[in-house]
């Protein structure tokens, strides 16, 4: 019992110190001074909260214009490899699942070697391909290194879902006269559909938060909110507007994720008395 | 049954996409960085003649320490992570079913904030005239007043905040996995509490343990935004040096060179990790034929 209490203290405190540095974004949201980050001016009197970079964020101010670029070039950026990245998994999951022989075996150590190696690796190699390959770096060396550390991601998660999957289905699917097409998109697809959902929201936000890679391969002048907010250390001026768009985003996700919680608790509300 | 789609042809097309996808933008350029290590360095910013003298640059005083550090502050980083993540996961595990995802989903919600804004906001707490520097000043006993930001503390501070949740996860499952009644099973038998948790319950959850420390190991040997904001000019790794050489020195030789390393000491623990698996599955296995076999002749002995 004793053992117990120690470790649920260890736990609050741990909680207490993942939390910390969030409360702490969404309250410099309200920061007078931008430039001390203080609520206190130099007398020590307290200057109160403002709400003056939320006004900068929804109004366009030109303080804040280069951040809200980079955050739309984020959103674009995240997208288009969720996509693509969706795309290219899901056929590199079916095929792993499908055939065991040798190419499979090959193709799984290429799916599966660039999880554990490290961002910067990845960054640095496709750096110097595009250098080798005399390729100007911008948006589109951008894409394509985000789909190239999303697709190994989302097909590992599609893979998982696929080991449930009961290959009688598709199997029936043919007895009953359906070609491998239609087998496919109105069968697997289906019931896949989870599983890549799953994968691409993975995919989607390793892309909107990578800076590592990014950094390498964005070459100047194309910055994503990641690598920009990482270029503001000399020059922040603006931090404050950083952490309100912040605050932003997580108040959106959380209540995106609550609406999902809710609309599935209410799915499933619904099925169980049918269920039983 | 032979599907249509179970054809050579029809494996080719399935697999080409991410193939192609992979062999081109994963294997191709890490050929390209192992070949640019054995080339010299170019003072234009290209790369030289094929020798070796990269490879022998790289025994140059800077590096080997900048090596060894980046070792040092990843052994460390994992292990506090370790140490913090397993009674949180053993407190978890040990909650009903409601409170457990509760605590589970909240583990990870400060990830829905940008990584960066967050070791921003770090660094912001961190400033020498802030409140937690004030809090670290007055409980540090030396007289000697030094600085949290831009020291080798804030990067390891920072690094156990940023991987801790991808210690605590992995563990997690294996501990929700585990028999709770063995432990009261030891107490019955007189072990004491902390005796069974390290004899009973760390085994149990070895899996775990294993997952935890390459999940933590491998993104803290990789590290480059952490040392950069928080480490200054007193905390340089290699994933920072690999970015200079790259970027701002245009040596691209050394740059490759140095990754190699860091690929290298990233194998190494998983190819150790892998072979004690496979050691650890081998005995369990072996164990259990003993068992069997014992039980086999016990039974016969008991009929005759």
């Amino acid at each position: 019992m004793k053992r117990s209490m120690v470790s649920v203290m260890i736990l609050a405190a741990v909680l207490a110190f993942l939390y910390v540095p969030i409360i702490l974004v969404v309250v410099y949201g309200f920061v007078p001074n931008g430039i001390s980050m203080s609520f206190f001016g130099s007398d020590g009197s307290f200057l109160g909260f403002t709400g003056k970079w939320y006004k900068y964020i929804f109004t366009g101010h030109q303080s804040v214009r280069s951040l809200l670029e980079s955050f739309w070039l984020s959103l674009i950026i995240a997208g288009l490899s969720t996509l693509a990245s969706c795309a290219i998994g899901t056929t590199s999951a079916l095929a792993l699942h499908k055939w065991k022989d040798r190419l499979q075996s090959i193709h799984h150590a290429l799916v599966y070697t660039p999880l554990i190696m490290p961002d910067i690796l990845i960054g640095i190699s496709l750096l110097m391909l595009f250098a080798a390959c005399h390729v100007n770096c911008g948006f589109w060396t951008i894409l394509i290194a985000h789909i190239t550390f999303c697709v190994s991601y989302v097909a590992m998660t599609v893979l998982a879902r696929l080991q449930d999957f009961d290959d009688r289905i598709t199997e029936a699917a043919y007895d009953l006269g359906a070609g491998p097409w239609y087998a496919f998109f109105h069968v697997e697809l289906p019931i896949l559909l989870p599983g890549i959902v799953a994968g691409g929201l993975l995919a989607f936000t390793l892309s909107i938060d990578d800076v590592v890679i990014t950094s390498f391969v964005n070459g100047a002048g194309t910055n994503t909110f990641p690598t920009y907010v990482s270029s503001m250390t000399k020059h922040s001026r603006n931090l404050p507007s950083v952490f309100a768009l912040s605050t932003l985003m997580l108040v959106f996700t959380c209540v995106l994720v609550g609406l999902s919680k809710l609309i599935t608790s209410k799915g499933q509300a619904k099925l169980k008395p049918k269920a039983s | 049954m032979n599907s249509p789609l179970r054809t050579r042809r029809a494996e080719w097309l399935v697999t080409a996409p991410s193939f192609l996808w992979l062999a081109l933008f994963f294997a191709v350029p890490a050929v390209i960085v192992l070949a640019f290590t054995f080339h010299g360095h170019d003072i234009s910013g290209g790369v030289g003649e094929w020798s070796l003298s990269t490879w022998r640059e790289l025994v140059d005083p800077d590096y080997p320490t900048i090596i060894w550090n980046t070792i040092r502050i990843s052994v460390e980083v994992t292990i506090w992570s370790i140490v913090l993540a397993v009674p949180c996961a053993y407190a978890i595990a040990r909650m009903n079913s409601r409170w457990r995802a509760i605590v589970a989903g909240s583990i990870m919600l400060p990830f829905w904030t940008s990584f960066v804004v967050r070791v921003f906001a770090w660094k912001t707490m961190l400033h020498p005239d802030g409140w937690l520097q004030a809090c670290y000043n007055f409980l540090s006993i030396s007289s000697e007043q030094s600085t949290i930001l831009d020291s080798e503390t804030a990067v390891v501070l920072v690094s156990v905040y940023s991987f801790l949740p991808f210690a605590i996860m992995p563990i997690y499952t294996a501990a929700e996995k585990f028999d709770f009644s063995l432990l009261e099973a030891a107490r019955d038998l007189g072990a004491k509490n902390f005796y069974a948790f390290r004899k009973i319950f760390l085994p149990g959850i070895r899996q775990g343990l294993v997952s935890a420390v390459l999940m933590v190991f491998i993104p803290a040997i990789g590290s480059y935004v952490i040392p950069q904001m928080l480490g200054g000019t007193n905390c340089v790794l290699i994933g920072n040096k690999i970015f200079m050489r790259a970027i701002q020195n245009r040596n691209i030789p050394h740059a490759s060179a140095l990754a190699t390393v860091m690929a290298v000491s990233v194998l190494i623990p998983i190819g150790l990790s892998m072979w004690w698996k496979k050691r650890q599955d081998m005995r369990d296995r072996q164990r259990l034929e003993a068992q069997t076999a014992r039980l086999f002749t016990a039974g016969e002995g008991a009929a005759k």
